[in-house]
Formats: C-alpha cells, structure tokens, sequence
C-alpha cells in the first residue's frame, strides 16, 4: 500500500529538527523544517569538534545538511511560528510571515538554551573579561583565537563543570550531561595546541556516560596531563593584571586553594527553551525540569500529551549530538506510524 | 559604556530594594556608638537637618544581642525575644520603618523576620515570651533598611548639596575608594542588599555619586575578619588579623586613597588591623609609608557635605585621615583633633 503523503511542521532547523526532516522525506513526506535563524544547525553550528572522536563539528554538519537537500522539505529560515491551532487532527500554523501551514502533524525540536553564566553571580561572568563560557571558548577553538585578555596564548585555563546543572540555587536540579565530557575534549584540545599551557578542570563529579568518554577522561589526564581537581570553585575575581583569581576547596584532600589562572571557562549547562508559541498555544506539557514531558519515558519517548505532537532531541532533555540523532530518527519513526495509523 | 558595565547595571538591577523615605524608628549599634561615637550623631544630622527627615532615636533600644547571639553566648530564644522588644518600642512609638546602623543587627533582624515567616510557630511562641515577659506587644516593621541604605536612596539629595567632592583637588582625578561591606549586610540575603551580595552596589553608589571611583579588587568580597569569635576568642585574633592583611595586600596595588565600609566592625578592623600588622611586620599599605584611612560611611558623607572633621570624630580612627583631609583641600586645625576645641 502506497501511503498518501502528509505534511508535518519540524519546528526548529537544529541537528534533531535536520535530521528528523531527512527521515521523515525518506519516508515519503513533506516537511516544513522551521528554524528562527538565517541558517540551520542550532548549536551544531558554534562547535569546533565533536566528543569523543573529535570529529569537526561542520563536518558532521554538512553531512546531516546533505540530507535535507530532498525535494519533499522545504526550508523556511528566519522564521518563527507566531500561533498555531489544533482543527480536529490538523493543526494551522501561521508564520511571522503570514504564512499559514496546514500540517498532519507537528515535530517540536527547538532545542535547548545555555545557561546564563551571569546568573551565577560570584564568578563574575560579563563583568570580568577573563571568565568566558564554554560556548565562547569552543569559538576560540573554532577560529584558532585562543588568547588571554591580553592577546596572549593563555598560560592557565581552568575549567569549571556544572554551572547551572545539579544546582538547587538556580533551580536546576538535573545533569545536563554533556558538559563533564565537552570539558575533557575542549582540556585536550587546548593542550594539543598549546602543551605549555596548564589545564585545570574543577569538578562535582565525573560523568562520563557514553561510549568512549571515559577513554577520553584518560586520555586527557595520561596523555595530556589536565589537572582534574574535586571542588567547586566559589569566587572568582579579576586581578590588575586581568588575571582572575579563583578560590576552592580540594575536596579529595581538603584544603583551601587560591590559583591565578588567565581564563575561567564556566561549562554551561542546558536549560529547557521549551516556552515558546506552538508550545504554548497547544498546551505541551512540560515535566519539572522545564523540558517537554514525554508520554512515556520508556515506551513513548517521542510522543507528548497531544496525539499529533511530538518532541525530538534536547527540547526533552540534555543530550549530545549522537543521542540526538538517534532520537530525531526515532521521533520520525513515531510520526510515520502515528501517520499511517489514520490512514 | 563598556560591556563591563552593563553587565554590573544588570545585576545591580535585580537588587534594588525597597528603602522606605521618610519617619524611621533609628536602632543604634553597640560597637558603632562605642568605636564611632559622632558617625551615629552624623547621621542623625544629616538626615534630619540636610534631608528633612524624621527618626526617632530611642533611648530605650538596647543591644540587638547579636555578636553574643553568634558568639554562642545568647540562646536564640533570648535573642528573638530582645528582637520582639525593640518592634514593640517601634510600634509604640508609632514608627513602621526600621533605619538600623549596625550591619549585625540588621542581619539579625532579616534573618529573625525570615525565620518567623517560615516558622508561624516560632514567631507565636517569641510573642508569648515577650508577653510574659514585658506584656508588650508588636507589629512587624513594612520597611527594615540599613541606615547605608538610606543615605545610598538619597545619594543625589546630599550629592546636590556637596562642598568637597570626592576629589585629589592637587590632580583633579576622582579618589580611589575600596569600599567594604559587612557580610551581614546582603551575603546571607542578598535581594535586601543594594546590588546583591557579589557586587554590592550602596556604597559605591555613594562613591560615584559624590565624585569618587570605586575599586574592585580580587579580594573585595571577603570578609574583614571580624567575625565574632575570631576577634572575642584571643587564640584566634591571628586569624582575624590574617583576613584584613589578605585584604590589604590585594587592594594595596589599587593605591587607595580610602577605605570606607557600611559595617561598624568592618570600619574599625580594617582600621586598627593596619596599625597592627605594621607594629608586627613593619608593612604599611597606603602611600609613603602610611597607611589608608578607614572611614564610615557617615564620615564620608560629612566630610563631603563640609563638616568638620574633627566633628565627624575621625581623631577615632588609627590611621592618620589628614592625607586624606590634604588631597580633598579640607582645611583643618591641627591641634584641635585632640583637644575638642575650636582654635
């Protein structure tokens, strides 16, 4: 049997919205892939390399970008949904540009935002110029820019894990996963560099939870000899010389620490971006976590609390690029049978 | 304005309290009345014959009970219960609006209201006690505000009557102000603070308003070393001289032309501290051998509005202020700073 064409609405042109889009034109669709920015690729697009084969991140991203060059997706960049209505089982989508888009279904794939170094407050972040998230340092890899604020190669960079994540001040509870492994590949990178440059990671835990990140912890530490240091540093402030100079407890042997170091990089975590119109206007729910709650956490991953509206990749939670792959795919799986369940 | 300073404007902008401005039930601090005798009486004037405001200085308030209370030599219940006599004066008074001078006390205060919102229980049981006791009864203050906090809300008023701005008048350059505040003052709740407890913003508002340029030095945060037992307890006075020295020396690179601070213990450590590390090691922290003043924020105030400084009673501090007085252009009597006399 030949299924009769349906329209979807991805909203949200990120590596989950990509690649949900090329899954579900293999299947014989027609995609709206919606994406607020003038291109697609979300936060794909800032990366340098990618954990743990330390594959260019653009590499992988014109891979997935190849796949959406499919006649059945149609690509509406600088877009945003402004409402959306549920009719019986189709849903009406208006766009910013007055477009209005009849879909069968609609994907949620918007992603997730960076947490707000600056909320914080005690590290200083935007007030002191050496203290940076770990977004602006992979940008400092991207563009070969690694510098101290003085424009030189740094000769200390320490790496902070968990701001924002696994913090009950900021009203995060939860891990956002990616961080502990993003600042082990960015500690090597910078050492692979730059060998005379010390490298500090101060942590709560380590959580290497995917396939080869604890090899890559290893490595960073055998290999390239990165300090790991167990303690959160609690303040941090710029000295004359534009150092920052940080205080912490080395909780494995239980003492104070005061160090200098050019560049204090805050290994953001993930926060839900899940309050946005289509959201909104349809009622998704969201879990306490702020991210869209699944039907099912085992069984209906994919789906939300409205049949015809599903969710892909870290709109549900923190999640690296491979799972989020993997679960776009799994999301499109979803669409086409509930799809082909009407029919 | 530099990207520094909006992300300063933006945090300072989620902490400005409410700060009531008018009829203030004026609670006296123990240490200030004792190290600063005529910082009270300053303030007492300044508010009412430069401001036109009402206070009413109550010589039936005593002692908050608070360094004993942290000391551990008051139980809590005693303490609460002192607490409840002073918004009982209050409200016989008829006063709604707390101006407190101590920094201990205002903590004390805060986190007594904190706890009693919390725990309807506990603020039911310190009434009875207070019954029992003096059969008073209380309100709640509508407004607890540091007396820094009112001379910060009405910074420009006295800015418009300034005599002798925050001037070097020999370079015309703004004078270099560290300024400190009492960690009770907004570290345990930073939303009662000016600014928030990272980057406080009372006093150097006062600063910047009356022509002078804060410093933010990397140990700006930290605690004077004070801290109750480590000052009370004399075993453990080396620890509190060693804060003030670890202060000292991040800030002297600076070359601060003062120190002012919000706290009437923080005032006096980092003034008499300097006199004692230079008689221990011979270290001096100021200019030519000196070392920097210490000043209240009251005596800022004054000297700025024209009073004299023999009147602001800065003959109480250890370090000399006549450098200070010589780069502002304040003329003073010499022998008048002993002999409470006019010459």
């Amino acid at each position: 049997m030949i299924m009769q064409q349906k329209n979807i609405a991805i909203i949200g042109g990120g590596p989950a919205g990509i690649e949900a889009a090329a899954s579900l034109a293999g299947l014989g669709h027609h995609v709206w892939l919606i994406e607020k920015e003038s291109e697609l690729g979300g936060h794909l697009r800032l990366m340098y390399n990618l954990f743990p084969d330390k594959r260019p991140a653009d590499e992988v991203l014109q891979e997935m970008l190849s796949h959406v060059k499919n006649q059945n997706i149609e690509i509406l960049t600088n877009t945003q949904v402004a409402d959306c209505k549920q009719i019986d089982n189709r849903f009406a989508l208006k766009t910013d540009s007055g477009q209005t888009l009849d879909a069968d279904a609609v994907l949620m794939a918007t992603g997730y935002r960076l947490f707000d170094a600056a909320r914080k407050e005690e590290y200083g972040y935007g007030i002191y110029p050496g203290v940076i998230n770990s977004f602006e340092l992979e940008a400092m890899l991207k563009n070969n820019a690694l510098k101290n604020v003085k424009g030189e190669v740094p000769r200390r960079v320490i790496l902070l894990h968990c701001i924002g994540s696994r913090d009950e001040k900021v009203g995060n509870h939860y891990c956002s996963k990616v961080c502990c492994v993003t600042a082990v590949k960015q500690a090597i990178e910078i050492k692979r560099r730059h060998p005379e440059t010390e490298v500090f990671c101060f942590y709560m835990d380590i959580r290497m939870f995917g396939p080869y990140y604890e090899e890559l912890y290893r490595e960073a530490q055998e290999k390239w000899k990165v300090t790991f240091v167990r303690g959160k540093i609690s303040e941090a402030a710029a000295n004359l010389d534009g150092e920052i100079q940080i205080k912490a407890e080395d909780t494995l042997i239980g003492k104070p620490l005061h160090m200098r170091t050019d560049l204090l990089v805050l290994m953001c975590g993930m926060e839900a971006d899940t309050d946005e119109p289509v959201a909104r206007a349809l009622g998704i729910e969201r879990g306490a976590n702020r991210f869209f709650r699944s039907a099912d956490n085992y069984t209906r991953y994919n789906s939300t609390n409205l049949p015809g509206v599903f969710t892909a990749g870290a709109c549900t939670a923190p999640m690296n690029i491979i799972d989020t792959i993997a679960n776009a795919r799994a999301a499109a799986i979803s669409i086409h049978e509930y799809l082909g369940g009407r029919n | 304005m530099s990207e520094q300073c909006v992300a300063k404007q933006n945090l300072w902008a989620k902490y400005q309290k409410d700060i009531a401005d008018d009829h203030y039930y004026y609670c006296r601090s123990c240490i200030r009345q004792t190290f600063f005798p005529a910082s009270e009486r300053a303030y007492l004037n300044i508010m009412r014959d430069k401001l036109g405001k009402d206070l009413f200085d109550d010589p039936n308030h005593t002692t908050c009970t608070g360094i004993a209370y942290h000391s551990d030599l008051v139980p809590l219940q005693t303490t609460e219960t002192v607490v409840a006599r002073h918004f009982a004066l209050m409200t016989e008074a008829g006063y709604e609006n707390m101006a407190i001078s101590c920094v201990t006390s205002f903590g004390l205060y805060t986190e007594l209201l904190h706890t009693w919102e919390e725990y309807p229980e506990e603020e039911a049981r310190v009434r009875q006690y207070l019954w029992d006791a003096t059969r008073r009864e209380f309100k709640k203050p509508k407004n607890i505000a540091h007396t820094s906090d009112t001379i910060y809300k009405f910074r420009n008023e006295i800015a418009a009557q300034m005599t002798r701005p925050l001037v070097n008048v020999k370079t015309g350059e703004p004078l270099k102000v560290v300024d400190h505040i009492g960690c009770h003052y907004a570290k345990m709740f930073p939303t009662k603070g000016v600014g928030g407890a990272e980057f406080p913003r009372v006093l150097t508002g006062m600063v910047e308003a009356w022509g002078g340029a804060p410093i933010d030095y990397p140990e700006r945060r930290h605690c004077c070393g004070f801290g109750f037992r480590n000052y009370l307890v004399m075993a453990n006075r080396g620890y509190s001289v060693a804060n003030s020295k670890k202060k000292f020396e991040s800030m002297a690179p600076y070359k601060p032309d003062f120190i002012v601070a919000n706290c009437p213990g923080c005032a006096m450590f980092l003034d008499r501290w300097q006199y004692t590390i230079q008689q221990m090691e011979g270290t001096t922290y100021g200019a030519d051998g000196q070392g920097i003043p210490s000043l209240t924020y009251e005596e800022m105030a004054g000297l700025v509005l024209g009073y004299d400084p023999w009147e602001l009673g800065l003959q109480m501090h250890q370090v000399p202020v006549e450098p200070l007085l010589d780069k502002m252009g304040i003329q003073y009597t010499p022998r008048d700073k002993w002999t409470g006399k006019k010459h």
